[in-house]
């Protein structure tokens, strides 16, 4: 079966408003630029994007916001972003902010066949309002579930033709755990090759977790903080 | 009074040999620039890196290598990258020997709000939600008061909490103290800061019992 499609635009084909989309990457690292740059084009609108950050003001989901795509935003921080803080104080914007350990293990769940769990983060917080809690030797708990999302977008370092993928340095984060969350996961890679080009021993996501891969082109990769000694 | 990288330098005293330690953005920081020269540390950053190196030269720099402050950084011998998912499991099962963090405020129960202020800001918990609930040691990094001179050490939180019970110690321009079942204990005094100047900053329960040293480095 070929996974394999020539563009960000061949590789949202489906994608339709009101969708849930999982994104790939912390701050900007490791987010799935060509893909986001694709959705901006399309204008597919009242998305639901569960990402740890909503990029900044022009550049990641930054975009999608400023276009107004998207309907709700579940993230764990969203301090760098300040068109998102206005459309969130005006109530344009719905956000559903979560502990970053429980975003990361809702995806995980989602895509470990795990529909809930039991974390402690958040426990006596605004987080845990409506949500079961139990004890377990003697500390409380709530429960959390696992994702629901259409599509995952993540980006990686290196994938063969078969949608194995190689991630780099910290541009991992939610990247494999989004990868195998999505009932749909579109997969951007840097270097695409042939499958036996990769070492299976270095190989973060199976390809079985991949439906679609191609080759980004024009990585800007933005660094947020620019920081030397 | 301390300045901020006198905090931290305090605060770096508490570290201790084989410590894993997880340190949050601004104050807290800094704390890896005074880890003394004789113990090994190794720094965890929530985005997925264990054994943070010091910043890159400008030839180093490299976009997919960030701290959770999204500060580039480097790797050292031994260091390694792992999803996020890996990354919460080392801080809830309690991996992570020492976490500092920054806070707008903290009760003497050691409750820690550093997350929201409703109708005006709302950045997020980031992973501070899941390092309170989990980690055995937190110290807070913290001026005594805000910019209006009010305390951020009281009796009642008036933020959104972050975390219940879980702050051990808050190292302050002013003074360190342990936060126990009685309240703030006032532990050490920054050079030229009394025990009145304290008190009057401190609105939440504060012990002072017997002679305060002053805090050496």
């Amino acid at each position: 079966m070929n996974k394999v499609v020539q563009n960000a635009a061949e590789a949202i084909a489906g994608i339709t408003d009101g969708m849930t989309l999982m994104l790939g990457g912390f701050g900007l690292c490791g987010i799935p630029e060509n893909t986001i740059n694709a959705l901006v084009k399309s204008g597919v609108k009242n998305l639901t994007c569960i990402s740890n950050n909503a990029g900044v003001d022009d550049f990641g989901i930054g975009l999608l916001l400023q276009s107004k795509q998207v309907k709700k935003m579940i993230s764990s921080y969203v301090g760098e972003n300040a068109e998102f803080e206005r459309q969130l104080l005006s109530g344009e914007l719905e956000v559903e902010l979560l502990p970053q350990g429980t975003l990361a293990e809702r995806c995980r769940a989602a895509g470990a066949g795990i529909p809930a769990f039991f974390t402690p983060a958040g426990y006596g917080t605004e987080v845990a309002e409506g949500k079961e809690v139990r004890e377990f030797n003697g500390k409380q708990y709530i429960m959390e579930k696992a994702f629901e999302s259409d599509y995952a977008l993540v980006k990686a370092w290196k994938g063969d033709t078969d949608g194995n993928l190689i991630f780099k340095a910290t541009a991992r984060n939610f990247n494999p755990l989004m990868a195998m969350a999505g009932k749909i996961t579109i997969a951007e890679v840097e270097e695409l090759v042939q499958p036996g080009e990769l070492d299976p021993n270095f190989i973060h996501t199976s390809s079985i977790f991949v439906n679609r891969i191609f080759q980004g082109t024009d990585y800007e990769k933005r660094i947020e903080q620019r920081t030397t000694k | 009074m301390l300045t901020k990288e006198q905090i931290a330098q305090r605060i770096a005293k508490e570290l201790k040999d084989g410590y894993y330690v997880n340190l949050g953005i601004g104050i807290p920081t800094l704390v890896a620039n005074f880890v003394p020269s004789d113990i090994d540390v190794t720094l965890q950053s929530e985005n997925g890196l264990l054994g943070m190196g010091p910043f890159p030269s400008e030839e180093e720099i490299d976009a997919d290598l960030i701290n959770a402050g999204k500060q580039t950084v480097t790797t050292l011998p031994g260091s390694v990258f792992f999803d996020s998912a890996t990354s919460f499991a080392m801080i809830r099962s309690g991996r992570v020997d020492l976490t500092v963090l920054g806070a707008m405020e903290v009760n003497d129960k050691g409750d820690i709000a550093n997350w929201k202020i409703p109708g005006k800001m709302v950045k997020g918990m980031g992973g501070a939600m899941d390092l309170v609930a989990s980690a055995q040691n937190i110290i807070v990094a913290m001026q005594h008061t805000n910019r209006a001179g009010e305390s951020k050490l009281l009796k009642e939180l008036s933020l959104p909490v972050t975390g219940l019970g879980c702050v051990k110690k808050v190292v302050t321009n002013l003074c360190v103290m342990d936060v126990t079942e009685r309240g703030f204990e006032l532990k050490e005094l920054a050079l030229g800061v009394s025990v009145d100047e304290v008190k009057a900053a401190t609105a939440g329960t504060l012990i002072v019992e017997g002679d305060i040293p002053v805090i050496s480095f």
